[in-house]
């Protein structure tokens, strides 16, 4: 099992990625920058599980934060509203 | 003495007897004779599985209320909080999400139904909905404005989204002139809904 990459408070890119199979990256939240609210641990890879492999090594999942107004650009709801989604670590990059 | 015919309720054994029935009682019934289950393991199996229900999380809730070492512990680590009252959720991996003046949780999983089934048994249909599961991330207000929970700009709407292994429960604020009240009445102001976050723990009032 790997050690995670990021830890809380990062600033992460989520991947725009858009590859064959099953993810369990929602397709709104790709291509958004947020921060790491919480590493969660490290679990099977569910693009491996999708198709009965078994998911080792375990991939470190993480919650990321993001602000409301960055996933809507039309949102109308509170400037403070935000978002919190779990992201496995292959599908975020630093964001500097 | 009624004087009109009354039509038969269905019962389960109306139903076709499908293939699917016949493999499960076959299976069973072979597993039970080969000793490789027991009669008394299945009902436990059974009886496990009708417990699950709202009333655990809200025991998780009122504890958390009345007890500021639980209220921790819940906030450090929601399956220990949990399993340290008896609870079972070996596969779970519980974060308890606090409702405070500043912030304000709700939780979704917009690709499927992610629920935390121990404690607050099988999720609700309007959970599973495609409505609610593209309407509450895109504008939550609205959405808690048609459960009736109606917040101020200044609380911090957080929408969390149970996309991976995570389960959540959120911990409704305590309701105001609950003081000296024990756990057991505490715990019944603390409704399924509000441990989703769609609307407020029952109030005093609303018993």
């Amino acid at each position: 099992m790997a050690d995670p990459l990021f830890k809380a408070g990062d600033k992460v890119r989520i991947r725009d990625a858009y590859p064959i199979g099953h993810c369990r990256t929602p397709f709104y939240t790709r291509g958004l920058t947020g921060e790491i609210e919480r590493y969660c641990g490290s679990f099977a890879n569910p693009e491996e599980l999708a198709y009965r492999r078994d998911g080792q090594p375990a991939v470190p999942l993480y919650r990321v934060r993001l602000p409301m107004q960055k996933i809507w650009p039309d949102y109308t709801g509170a400037l403070l509203d935000t978002l919190e989604v779990e992201i496995f670590e292959h599908w975020l990059e630093h964001d500097n | 003495m009624h004087d009109h015919p009354h039509p038969n309720q269905p019962d389960e054994e109306d139903g076709p007897f499908t293939e699917y029935r016949l493999l499960e009682v076959a299976l069973r019934e072979l597993l039970i004779e080969k000793g490789v289950i027991m009669h008394a393991e299945l009902h436990k199996t059974y009886q496990m599985m009708d417990d699950r229900g709202p009333h655990n999380g809200a025991r998780m809730v009122a504890k958390a209320w009345s007890d500021p070492a639980y209220l921790d512990l819940m906030r450090r680590d929601a399956t220990a909080a949990a399993k340290s009252i008896g609870l079972e959720p070996t596969w779970l991996n519980l974060i308890a999400l606090e409702n405070t003046d500043a912030v304000h949780n709700v939780v979704v999983c917009t690709l499927c139904s992610c629920y935390p089934w121990p404690l607050l048994g099988l999720p609700p249909d309007w959970y599973k909905s495609r409505a609610y599961r593209s309407d509450v991330v895109q504008n939550p207000r609205k959405v808690l404005a048609e459960f009736g929970t109606t917040l101020p700009e200044t609380v911090e709407v957080r929408v969390h989204d149970s996309s991976a292994d995570m389960r959540y429960l959120v911990v409704p604020k305590r309701p105001e002139g609950t003081e000296g009240w024990c756990e057991e009445q505490l715990a019944e102001l603390v409704t399924r809904d509000s441990m989703i976050g769609v609307v407020p723990a029952l109030t005093k009032e609303g018993l």
